[in-house]
């Protein structure tokens, strides 16, 4: 009887998480599948696919580029692009970090109302249109732009600024647009704390450091943990930030992904990048499941 | 006694972090009423700038394509998302943990990986590209944005509030309409109009998924800006701004106002 | 004329199956009969199954096995939302988006009644729980000891045939408990609906039921009415989860006159009422601190089984003197505070412990 009642209930929530489990599966788990089966087919003549030809030219071409007579030679070029855009997600999180964390800190500090409104204003930045927030930045780096102009009255320097388009730019933008995304979770982390610890902390003689290091910290490492791999991620696979503030010069993975099925047009290539991407995310994020999320749901 | 709560250095970061967030932002605003079509020397206030892009036809035209598979994916994923939801509801089993995952995979998976999947399924399929298949992929990554806030003002009601309708005489139907409903509403609300401002925002995606019809308002922009700065793009940016601003205010606004 | 029972339990049982832990019973076999128009306390400590049991009789979980019965028709397999029967929550589980008035109403919303009737139903619920001005209020704007009330006139509104009331003041401070406990009584008798009342405190227990059950692991150890359980407890768990209690082993050595003779442990032989105990077997004796009296001396002339003081405990109404027998368990003895300043024996004093006639209780264990 107990049985009855259950499968009766049991039926009902299932047909209501069935449409939105499927659409998902059909649109987004088939269509990833698809994507790795494309990086093994042939490339059409002039540009999409060859459905029924298999190759594992997209694969070898990510390491190697042919010669006139079919050797061949190792390319590191596009090696060096992934490099590149792991070396940038990795400063970019970093510097997320270091700016993110004290603020996030001064936040959760505030009383209540205070911190409301603040945590608001760090939230609204995130819905904005991120091309519109990265155009912003145009603005304000490029030759003649704001910072030269602002840069030039102060007398700092004298030519043009030169950022816009190079790394530096780049790097700007990517701190800029993931920011939001670190300080939210340490945010939330550090809320759930118990500040009577840090008061217990005090009371056994611990200065503010050592409260910070020892207590505050360790108990927000969830929170950071989360805040790092929200903000890795998207870097890797950035394409507006690297198109709109590296001007086609500082090529990372995004831009040589949509470059496959726009100019180049090499589909089988372009999936076989998108799914190595895909490959890197994933494991970034079972070791963080692993890592992060087992441990505090048995503590709890 | 609030000394204890300040850390040293925190502040200073703490400002320069807004500065930084909301300086480009400031910035353009400004900008976008500046006379001057340098856009960098301010020579005086004007709106002509809106006016023009008002009176722009192809951007009206992405505006309301934009508008109209916000709408769509909007209403579309918020149902998914609440039924999910309900569904989901009062389970603490594996396959619970896995149902979620799944719902949240949109948010993990990067943008221009599933920006470059959905086109070859779109092209599989033989879908003509276009506003359909905009809104279809749309309606797939706004599904997260809309199912988490319903999600976590479900798991805020108190679950022995549906005992009590039961035990009242409320059969299963009534008791969604008269107790889970009301309650839920303002979480519903809130999840609709993230992923309405999710919709409308979106690039990447969009820009592999659109082909020649399907031209969005991000995507205009997009070209506007590659051709280079002028001052209708600075007011199209601006008005994307406010017009976000906007929506997660008040979506705020709801999530407060109703405890 | 036998009373009906309002609700019947029949060798019902609950197990639970979680992985990794193999089967859990909240309830093993339970056979229970509720009589109409009574105050009815399952009284245990926390999981014990007395919510459990009352969830059977709700609707909101099913007896894995047996039956649950009311007014004779079984009613398992019946959604709550189809059983004459309301519950009060110890979470009260207020509508927080409808009014008290919306809240009171609602049952008789679901049931079709019309607008006029309701009303009126509302506004005399509301009388009856003495909130009569505060329909228009939201839940949240109300004090605890008024939201519990607004819960029960919501659960007594529809006229169901049982009430079950789950923990409802465990959420209030002590004062209101006591007044809420005397206006739970006097709905009850007014009213003549079954109560079915569930409590971890034993005082509330005892003070406010017709009868009780006490529980313990998903098994009903005995139920009878306060002085019943009280005075009679049949168990060890009931006798000390009831009140406070001496405990002492002791062995049958023979029968006189009607009463069976045993030797307690410590030397002491006593002669009490006891029907069926065989000889030879080893029994455990119990005796309530009040029927215990403290003679001067440590002889044994009247009976009584000598000892030191160790502690007197005063607490206002009565000391409790812990008595370390010789060559025996320490004996808690209540003695009422009759005269003022002074005490019956002091501490380390030699005394001898008097054992009133038919205090002794044979528990089973």
């Amino acid at each position: 009887m107990a049985a009855s009642l259950d499968a009766r209930g049991r039926l009902g929530q299932r047909l209501l998480v069935a449409p939105a489990l499927l659409v998902l599966v059909v649109f987004m788990v088939g269509p990833l599948l698809l994507m790795g089966y494309v990086s093994l087919l042939e490339k059409g003549t002039y540009g999409g696919v060859q459905w029924d030809v298999f190759s594992g030219e997209a694969y070898v071409r990510f390491l190697f580029e042919r010669d006139f007579d079919d050797t061949l030679l190792f390319n590191p070029d596009y090696l060096r692009i992934f490099a590149r855009s792991l070396g940038l997600a990795l400063w970019t999180t970093a510097l997320a970090l270091a700016v993110g964390l004290p603020t996030a800190l001064y936040i959760a500090m505030q009383p209540p109302a205070r911190r409301n409104l603040l945590v608001f204003l760090v939230t609204i930045p995130f819905w904005t249109n991120l091309l519109v927030r990265n155009y912003a930045w145009i603005l304000l780096l490029r030759n003649n732009g704001l910072l030269d102009g602002l840069l030039r009255w102060m007398g700092v320097t004298d030519g043009p600024l030169g950022i816009l388009y190079t790394d530096t730019a780049v790097a700007i933008g990517l701190v800029y647009s993931f920011l939001p995304f670190m300080v939210l979770p340490i945010y939330t982390s550090l809320e759930k704390m118990d500040f009577r610890l840090v008061e217990a902390a005090y009371d056994l003689y611990a200065g503010k450091w050592q409260a910070l290091r020892r207590i505050v910290l360790p108990l927000a490492a969830p929170g950071i943990a989360a805040g790092c791999v929200l903000v890795f991620i998207p870097c890797l696979g950035a394409y507006v930030t690297p198109e709109l503030l590296g001007g086609g010069k500082a090529l990372l993975i995004g831009n040589l992904i949509q470059g496959q099925f726009g100019v180049a047009r090499n589909w089988p290539f372009g999936a076989a990048l998108a799914f190595a991407l895909l490959a890197i995310v994933l494991l970034v994020m079972m070791v963080y499941t692993l890592r992060f999320k087992r441990p505090a749901e048995g503590g709890r | 006694m609030t000394d204890l709560r300040r850390f040293p250095g925190t502040r200073a970061v703490a400002w320069a972090f807004f500065a930084y967030l909301y300086l480009p932002i400031v910035v353009l605003v400004v900008l976008a009423f500046n006379a001057n079509t340098t856009a960098t020397i301010w020579t005086g206030f004007t709106t002509d700038w809106f006016g023009r892009v008002l009176a722009n036809a192809d951007i009206m035209r992405a505006a309301r394509n934009s508008l109209t598979v916000a709408l769509i994916a909007t209403a579309c994923s918020t149902v998914l998302a609440t039924a999910a939801a309900l569904g989901l509801a009062r389970r603490r089993v594996r396959s619970e943990r896995a149902a979620t995952a799944l719902i949240s995979l949109p948010l993990v998976v990067p943008e221009i990986v599933t920006a470059v999947a959905t086109l070859l399924f779109f092209v599989l399929i033989g879908l003509e590209l276009g506003l359909l298949t905009v809104a279809l992929a749309h309606t797939v990554f706004c599904i997260p944005f809309a199912y988490l806030p319903i999600r976590a003002r479900l798991a805020g009601m108190d679950p022995a509030l549906l005992d009590a309708a039961a035990d009242l005489y409320a059969g299963p139907w009534r008791t969604f309409l008269r107790v889970t409903l009301p309650l839920l509403w303002p979480g519903v609300l809130s999840g609709a109009m993230l992923a309405f401002i999710i919709s409308l925002d979106d690039f990447v995606i969009t820009y592999f998924v659109a082909g020649a019809g399907g031209t969005t308002l991000p995507i205009y922009i997009f070209g506007m800006i590659r051709i280079g700065v002028s001052p209708e793009v600075n007011a199209v940016s601006a008005l994307m701004l406010v017009v976000s601003i906007l929506f997660v205010s008040l979506s705020y606004l709801i999530g407060r106002r109703a405890g | 004329m036998p009373v009906a029972a309002a609700v019947s339990l029949r060798g019902v049982t609950r197990v639970y199956h979680t992985a990794g832990e193999g089967e859990t019973a909240a309830l093993a076999g339970v056979d229970l009969d509720i009589l109409d128009n009574e105050f009815f306390t399952l009284l245990g400590p926390s999981g014990c199954g007395k919510t459990t049991l009352l969830r059977m009789v709700a609707g909101f979980d099913e007896p894995t096995e047996g039956h649950v019965l009311l007014f004779g028709q079984p009613i398992q397999g019946l959604p709550p939302h189809r059983r004459p029967v309301n519950t009060v929550f110890q979470s009260y589980a207020l509508f927080p988006h409808m009014s008290v008035a919306g809240n009171v109403g609602f049952a008789l919303e679901m049931l079709g009644w019309p607008r006029a009737e309701r009303e009126a139903r509302v506004a005399e619920m509301l009388d009856l729980v003495r909130l009569p001005e505060l329909g228009r209020r939201k839940p949240g704007q109300l004090s605890g000891g008024q939201q519990q009330r607004v819960a029960l006139a919501r659960a007594l509104a529809p006229r169901p045939k049982v009430l079950l009331l789950d923990e409802p003041l465990s959420a209030l401070d002590l004062k209101l408990r006591k007044e809420m406990q005397i206006e739970l009584k006097r709905l009850q008798r007014e009213t003549g609906i079954t109560f079915v009342f569930v409590t971890h405190d034993q005082e509330e227990a005892l003070t406010m039921s017709d009868r009780i059950a006490v529980m313990r692991s998903g098994h009903v150890l005995q139920v009878g009415s306060p002085r019943d359980v009280y005075e009679h407890p049949r168990h060890r768990f009931v006798a000390q989860f009831i009140g406070e209690t001496n405990l002492v082993g002791g062995r049958v050595v023979g029968e006189a006159d009607g009463a069976a003779l045993v030797d307690l442990d410590g030397g002491m032989r006593v002669a009490l009422r006891a029907d069926g105990v065989g000889a030879g077997r080893p029994v455990t004796l119990a005796v309530r601190p009040e029927r215990l009296r403290l003679a001067a001396g440590g002889g044994d002339g009247d009976g009584g089984w000598p000892g030191t003081v160790g502690e007197a405990v005063y607490s206002g109404t009565d000391t409790a003197y812990h008595v370390a027998l010789d060559g025996g368990p320490t004996f808690v003895v209540r003695e009422q505070n009759r005269a003022a300043g002074t005490a019956t024996a002091a501490v380390g004093e030699r005394v001898s412990v008097v054992v009133e006639p038919d205090a002794w209780q044979v528990l089973e264990d």
